[in-house]
């Protein structure tokens, strides 16, 4: 590999004499920070995770500290912390190696920020399908929790916090913030409408709370580290510290590989990283932030500002590994699932694929989204079984407009933007196949052909 | 309904962690239905009743939450993950493959009761596709040759499924 992976978060986690029990965690001076963040004011901590400039790395990227800023602290009621480690967007894969591997990291990052934050409890909400992840993470927690570390009187400072694993059961809405506070309180995971729901106001059980990813809860820890400065000196401005980026697909080396943000591009984590395409096969297109983020297509030419300025004139393979840049091609880094597609995909099947898995998700209570994404399914099925109509591109548009920013929670985006990137960008596909079935059935031939992703 | 007494001591362990009892209602699902194999009127009831709450709100997160189950699985639950990153590496192969070997359709049981085959969601391995999870055992990797070897493994009852 000419590119040398960078670890932070996974320093540890793939040595072999690595274990993720809690004397192995404290002989590589796991919990020092704790120890640490104990001594300091809760409002430091705040500040140092606020200078930083942390981004979530749940899917959205908002700043951490500011998000903690927005905690409603005069309503005087407890305050909760949640580890999102549901990781339910297909294409990621990265909180699932922190906690079977560095269990304790995940622990260590929580204990700082609940008591940053003040809150009188803290869960984690981890997906239902990760029954080893569980066992792991309840034993850890009995670890620390032998050790003081969490619990009652928190190595003597004062101030106490117990954490409860809370599983899932399958439903990808979970994920959602506010559908996984319902999914806690014991309710079907409906999402909330935000205004009034913002969970830093009124989250679980109505009480302010914080719901943060796994992996922005492990940052915190190296916040505290490091110091704020150091920190943010990792990546560029705007996109600090490292990300795991998740690679599946057409590559040769699928994996997760971490670098500081921006370190690398697209084309790098593809052709240096990830040891490139299949023999023989060519790029086609990649999604870069887990399903719901829009699909780049390979042939691509990228062009506008950033943020600061800088023009670019990028293909697909230039573009630099980071949120901003991912955001001004028009697609987003997301969770960090970087899904690559070679010439071998049909993009009509893998589309109806996508589909398929929204339709399955949607937790209905949205008619756009409940009767809206079924229909996108619908078409997008039949289109690979033979029974496409030469309208059926301009209808997917039309559906997925109908969605998008009508729902009560983003999913209806996560759901719309995948056909409207695929359509638009492979019109040429998703015409050609349409045309040559009304074709076909028309001459009363036979019109469907095997299929592999649907 | 007969639950073992380690669940019930679970149950009781567990249920005043929570500020309020009703979030222990997910939590209780999974231990009846791992205690039982699948959720019943009756552990419905029992669930409810053992929360304060009402069956309806119990009945409904049953119907919600893809994982649990209202009625018996075959002897080996079998969970081909579909989703496109498992999909672009052979999954819906693998799933056939499975379908053969059983003479099952995905999403029934086996009319001898061994195996109950199901399309899953993204399980985030996607780095290591095609995945499928055999009861609670997840198995990564499964091409034809690797289905092959865990079809002869289901047969003489000699599978890992934890
Ligand atoms: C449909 C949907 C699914 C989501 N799934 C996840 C998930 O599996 N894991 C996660 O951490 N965040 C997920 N999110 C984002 C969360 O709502 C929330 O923004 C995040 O947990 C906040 O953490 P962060 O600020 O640390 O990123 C999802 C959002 C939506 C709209
Ligand atoms: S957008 Fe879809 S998933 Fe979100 S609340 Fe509405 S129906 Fe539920
Ligand atoms: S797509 Fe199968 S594990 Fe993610």
């Amino acid at each position: 590999m000419s590119v040398e992976e960078q670890r932070l978060i996974l320093k540890y986690a793939d040595e072999p004499s690595y274990t993720n029990d809690i004397a192995c965690y404290i002989k590589h001076g796991g919990y020092e920070e704790l120890k640490k963040a104990i001594q300091l004011k809760p409002e430091d901590i705040c500040k140092e995770v606020l200078d930083s400039g942390v981004r979530g790395r749940g899917g959205a990227g908002f700043p951490a500290g500011m998000k903690w800023k927005f905690l409603d602290r005069k309503s005087g009621k407890p305050i909760y912390l949640i580890c999102n480690a549901d990781e339910s967007e297909p294409g990621t894969f990265k909180d699932r190696q922190i906690i079977h591997k560095d269990p304790h990291q995940l622990i260590e990052g929580m204990m700082i920020s609940a008591f940053a934050i003040q809150a009188k409890l803290a869960f984690i909400y981890i997906r239902g399908e990760f029954f080893e992840g569980y066992k792991i993470l309840e034993r850890a927690i009995e670890e620390a929790r032998s050790k003081n570390l969490l619990g009652d009187n928190i190595l003597g400072s004062g101030y106490s916090c117990d954490i409860i694993v809370h599983r899932g059961a399958g439903a990808y809405i979970c994920g959602e913030e506010t559908g996984l506070i319902e999914s806690l309180e014991g309710k079907r995971a409906n999402p909330r409408i935000k205004p009034p729901y913002f969970p830093a106001a009124l989250g679980l059980y109505q009480c302010p709370t914080i719901v943060n990813n796994v992996e922005t809860l492990c940052d915190v820890k190296h916040i505290i580290a490091m110091g704020a400065k150091a920190f943010s000196e990792i990546g560029t401005p705007g996109n600090v510290g490292t990300r795991i980026w998740c690679v599946s697909g057409h590559v040769q080396k699928p994996g997760y590989y971490e670098f500081p943000c921006a370190a690398i591009t697209l084309g790098e984590l593809i052709y240096e990283v990830c040891g490139g395409l299949l023999p023989g096969r060519k790029l086609k297109a990649v999604i870069p932030g887990g399903s719901s983020s829009k699909i780049l297509r390979a042939d691509e030419r990228f062009k506008g500002k950033l943020k600061d300025g800088t023009e670019f004139d990028w293909g697909i393979e230039d573009i630099p590994m980071d949120f901003d840049s991912l955001a001004a091609v028009g697609s987003m880094s997301g969770s960090g699932g970087v899904i690559i597609m070679d010439d071998s995909t049909d993009m009509v099947e893998a589309l109806a694929n996508i589909n398929y898995f929204y339709a399955h998700e949607s937790c209905g209570q949205c008619t756009p989204c409940r009767e809206g994404v079924p229909w996108m399914k619908k078409i997008t099925t039949r289109m690979c079984s033979g029974n496409a109509r030469e309208e059926d591109p301009q209808m997917l548009i039309n559906i997925a407009d109908q969605i998008a920013g009508r729902t009560i929670c983003a999913f209806g985006e996560a759901a719309s933007w995948p056909v409207q990137s695929f359509v638009s960008k492979f019109r040429d596909e998703f015409e050609a196949k349409a045309k040559e079935q009304e074709l076909l059935r028309k001459q009363g031939l036979e019109t469907s052909k095997e299929t592999t992703l649907i | 309904m007969d639950l073992k007494q380690t669940t019930l001591d679970k149950i009781d362990r567990l249920v005043p962690r929570y500020p309020d009892k009703r979030s222990a209602a997910l939590p209780l699902c999974h231990l009846v239905q791992e205690d039982q194999g699948y959720l019943t009127n009756d552990s419905i009831e029992w669930i409810a009743n053992r929360l304060d709450l009402e069956p309806i709100n119990i009945a409904e997160i049953v119907t919600f939450y893809p994982m649990l189950r209202t009625e018996a699985p075959g002897k080996y639950q079998v969970r081909v993950c579909r989703t496109l990153s498992c999909a672009l590496s052979g999954a819906y192969k693998t799933c056939k493959q499975f379908e053969d070997a059983f003479d099952c359709k995905v999403g029934s049981t086996s009319d001898d009761q061994l195996v109950t085959l199901e399309y899953v969601e993204c399980h985030a391995d996607c780095g290591r596709a095609p995945v499928v999870m055999i009861g609670e055992k997840e198995y990564t990797g499964v091409d034809s040759e690797k289905a092959a070897d865990l079809i002869e493994q289901i047969k003489n009852g000699t599978v890992e499924t934890e």
